[in-house]
């Protein structure tokens, strides 16, 4: 069993048990490849279907590309598709650039914010409906008290402290000294009313991992990951205010792996193009306390 | 600082040469051991000294030690969290990965400080080789002792270790040999033979890469040899075949009918066309086809694989449930055990609580019946008096379980025979089976399961019968005192029922007991046992027909409750207890005090069915 082996057995295996032990699962899937490869993980899990609904949190900032990849994906592969969108900091202006917030606030607004709205269910989820092709109204109000996460723990510090199951208390706060142990294959499903947990089936995984098992199982990512004879290409996605494509000739999967292990990028961070990362100093932790993700 | 460790992280992975699909190994490590004997220093000295860290870096956190006039320590270069720097101590088990020419690892980095041994054992328990770090100028510490016992317990059998700031007692043999010697005989109290030991200086970098010339007496192995010696765990492959059912899926979208049995296998391999058996329910088919999603179809699959296959026959099997091979060895199936166990909760385990024990993707309440005996893991002191097993303890322990479970025993098969205790929603322990115990129904389940084993199932699935007759199978069990409505409550349920449509029956006791029973002597108190068995053996041949069964039977107790359960599944029995006392320590459904009309009592067992979803519920 070689190394992509072990750590899809592993996700595998924990996307089961959150099945199991959850009766108000979600997964939330950002389109990028870290979340695709774990919907694809999913749909290995159970051999096919994906019996968990997916959240996108749409923060009005989005590519348009990865929105029509998104909704692509979720007729082919029969997806319970939902999304979540802070109207009224939109409505507002509470943004960045183009708003008066600065990028700290404009994350916390349009992600963090709107993210807590949408699994706890007081803001409106809109469902894609096979039939039309088109997103109404949830009529699920119910809040999600398990939250399938595609987070690695060599993205960034504060992410190697995490747990496979981690809990959020009523306040979605993240106490990282506080956590429960984890071991023998044995997770935290047990929680107590008002809170809910965050389940991570890719923890383990690196970058590396992350596009050579695209390359093995053939897994479709949006476009932007690929130079498109521009001379340049996304390494992370995100908003396209605060996300930088990198200079690149990369323009398919092979290229892109070899590119990260012995190119330009074997020495550079995956995150070095992410804004929000720098102002606070300290990383992600900040945010990630009050339930970034 | 965060950005540091990111580096190392990305540099690490990027220089690895690898083909998609090579067997290529790396492997997982733990560094233990007391608080500020140095571990995070000889991980930062490793990084650095084998050129893991990218450009600069060093010469950055130098600066901002410098900046902020505080001298500069190597750990500083994974302290990840602005938490750790601020209080100078690992809350957590970080990772970091480096590699040599040999090989990529994976350091997990373990907190010494007493208040977080749970992080230490998360991080410990994914460990495949530890290295456990001493400070020679301090000497073995309580928490050298318990890292080693911990290290023991959660199963990790190559342990070395660094006896660690050698510079501090100027590199004195004798400080080094006096360390040695106690330890050892501590790690030989609880039967572990360490790999080596190594005397090292993190901050001084001697003996990490190349031997030092500081000692000279020390011609060992430098602690880069040291890494490169140690071994990728093993998969038990050719032990017998075990698998924990996580679930059984049928996802009927799409025309897919498949029913698939999902779950990890624990040890050994299958083959399509073997017979497994499913226990502790001892239920039996044969594999079918072994299911995959973007893969080749296979015959055969091993350890490590989180797989699923389908079945001959359309037994009822569920979560928990551990499906293993015909011919190979048994497991080990009951409700109560004999275990060494470590506790972490802030709450000590005692006897008057109750717990969850969760084994595999098994599930039962737990009780501690006895203690006996206690573990001080910090200087092996044991004692037998103790009447809860606190904090940091480690203890032999007999639990008794609600349901029956089933497992291995230690020697045997260690994934299998390890648990843990959930209190309040939290792990708060961790225990490892020793022995299986007798338990009062032992002898019945020991029955039911090669009834099991012998039965022959039909063509028809339980849920196509469900479906058919739009009704789950329940036995429902009206209980009280003499005279209170029992029997007039049941035949006016099993009217309604009727009435409506239902596929419903009536079994009076003593229609089983001049029959079924002729041969046993019914007045005789301790033939009750065998009465109760039989009842529920032919209530069980009634719920798989698929019907709704009610029996009435004065003044059941819980122990009598628990021997009907073994027989027949708990979650198809709804127990209700009639009239104002209750006289008996059973746990019941629904409780219908005063007894005025036949048909309203029966209209509110209807009730609760509906309520349970047994039948269907109108508006």
């Amino acid at each position: 069993m070689n190394h992509l082996d072990r750590l899809e057995n592993k996700s595998i295996h924990i996307l089961r048990e959150a099945y199991s032990e959850f009766d108000n699962l979600s997964m939330l899937w950002s389109v990028g490849k870290d979340s695709t490869v774990m919907l694809w993980l999913a749909r290995k899990a159970f051999f096919g279907h994906v019996p968990i609904p997916l959240v996108h949190i749409d923060t009005g900032y989005m590519i348009p590309e990865m929105i029509e990849h998104r909704d692509k994906l979720a007729r082919e592969w029969e997806l319970e598709m939902i999304y979540g969108i802070n109207e009224e900091a939109l409505e507002e202006d509470r943004t960045f650039p183009e708003g008066d917030a600065s990028h700290l606030e404009c994350c916390e607004n349009m992600k963090t914010e709107a993210l807590k709205r949408t699994l706890d269910g007081s803001w409106p989820r809109y469902r894609l409906n096979h039939n039309t092709g088109e997103y109404e109204i949830d009529d699920n109000k119910e809040p999600y008290t398990g939250v399938i996460v595609g987070g690695r723990a060599d993205e960034e510090g504060s992410r190697s402290k995490e747990r496979y199951f981690s809990a959020r208390d009523e306040n979605n706060d993240w106490h990282v000294s506080q956590q429960p142990p984890e071991f023998w294959s044995q997770y935290k499903t047990d929680f107590a009313p008002g809170t809910h947990v965050r389940i991570h089936p890719i923890l383990d995984w690196t970058e590396v991992d992350i596009w050579e098992y695209i390359q093995r199982e053939n897994i479709p990512v949006v476009s932007l990951y690929f130079d498109r004879g521009e001379g340049e290409r996304y390494r992370s996605l995100g908003c396209y205010p605060c996300t930088d494509t990198v200079e690149s000739t990369a323009s398919n999967v092979e290229e892109v792996v070899e590119e990260l292990k012995s190119g330009k990028f074997s020495d550079i961070a995956e995150r070095d193009g992410r804004a929000q990362d720098e102002e606070d100093g300290g990383g992600l932790e900040s945010l990630r306390r009050e339930g970034y993700m | 600082m965060a950005a540091d460790w990111n580096h190392c992280a990305e540099r690490g992975i990027c220089n690895m040469q690898t083909e998609v699909g090579t067997e290529e190994q790396d492997i997982k490590l733990v560094m233990a051991g007391h608080v500020d004997h140095g571990k995070s220093t000889i991980i930062g000295r490793l990084l650095a000294d084998t050129d893991s860290l990218p450009e600069g870096k060093l010469e950055q956190v130098k600066e901002n030690c410098r900046k902020n006039s505080k001298p500069f320590e190597y750990a500083f270069l994974l302290d990840a969290l602005k938490d750790e720097q601020s209080q100078g101590i690992t809350i957590d088990s970080a990772r970091v990965f480096f590699e040599t020419d040999y090989r990529k690892y994976i350091i997990l980095d373990a907190p010494g400080h007493i208040e977080f041994l749970k992080n230490m054992v998360t991080g410990a328990a994914k460990a495949e080789a530890a290295l456990l770090v001493i400070d020679a100028e301090a000497g073995v510490q309580e928490n050298s002792r318990r890292h080693g016992y911990m290290l023991s317990m959660l199963g990790i059998d190559q342990i070395a270790v660094l006896v660690n700031k050698m510079d501090l007692v100027d590199y004195d043999q004798e400080v080094y040999e006096v360390i040695k010697e106690e330890y050892s005989n501590f790690l030989q109290d609880i039967d572990i033979e360490p790999e080596t030991f190594v005397p090292v200086s993190g901050f001084e970098g001697d003996n990490l890469i190349d031997l030092s010339p500081n000692m000279n007496w020390y011609q060992g192995e430098t602690v880069l040899e040291l890494l490169e010696s140690f071994e990728n765990e093993k998969l038990p492959a050719d032990k017998s075949f075990r698998m924990p059912v996580q679930d059984v899926y049928k996802f009927t979208k799409g025309g897919d009918d498949r029913r698939i049995v999902a779950g990890t296998i624990e040890s050994g391999s299958i083959e399509v066309g073997d017979e497994i058996a499913f226990y502790p329910s001892g239920k039996k088919s044969a594999v079918r086809s072994i299911e995959g999603f973007n893969e080749p179809e296979h015959e055969s699959v091993g350890v490590g694989k989180a797989t699923g296959f389908t079945l001959e026959e359309q037994i009822y099997i569920t979560r928990g449930e551990v499906a293993t091979k015909n011919g190979e060895m048994k497991p080990e199936n009951g409700s109560r055990l004999r275990a060494n166990l470590f506790w972490l909760g802030e709450e000590p385990l005692k006897k008057d609580k109750t717990y969850d024990l969760k084994l595999n993707t098994a599930r039962s309440r737990a009780r501690l019946e006895e203690i006996k005996r206690t573990i001080d893991a910090s200087d092996l002191s044991q004692r037998q008096d103790k009447d809860k097993v606190e904090r940091h303890d480690v203890a032999e322990v007999v639990l008794d379980l609600d349901e029956a479970i089933s497992f291995d025993l230690a020697g045997e098969l260690t994934n299998t025979s390890r648990f843990v205790l959930v209190d309040d929603y939290e792990i708060a322990g961790g225990g490892i089976i020793q022995e299986a115990l007798k338990d009062e129904h032992s002898w019945v389940r020991e029955k039911v399961m090669l009834r099991n084993y012998k039965w022959e199932s039909s063509r028809i699935s339980r849920e196509r019968r469900a479906e058919k007759y739009s009704q789950q199978p329940t036995m429902v069990l009206i209980t009280g005192e003499e005279d209170v409505g029992k029997k007039p409550t049941a035949k006016a349920l099993e009217q309604q029922l009727f009435n409506d449509g239902k596929v419903v029956y009536f079994l009076g006791i003593g229609n089983v007991l001049y029959g079924v029973d002729a041969d046993i002597k019914h007045a005789e108190e301790d033939h009750k046992e065998e009465h109760l068995r039989r009842l529920a053996e032919v209530s069980h041949i009634m719920l798989d027909a698929g019907t709704i069964l009610i029996v009435t039977a004065i003044e059941i107790r819980q122990q009598d409750l628990e021997l009907i359960e073994t027989t027949v599944d708990s979650r198809q029995i709804e127990t209700v207890w009639l009239g104002d006392n209750i006289t008996t320590d059973v746990s019941y459904d629904l409780h219908i005090p005063s007894f005025e009309d036949e048909q309203e009592s029966a209209h509110r067992i209807k009730q609760l069915l509906q309520d349970r979803g047994i039948i269907f519920k109108p508006w």
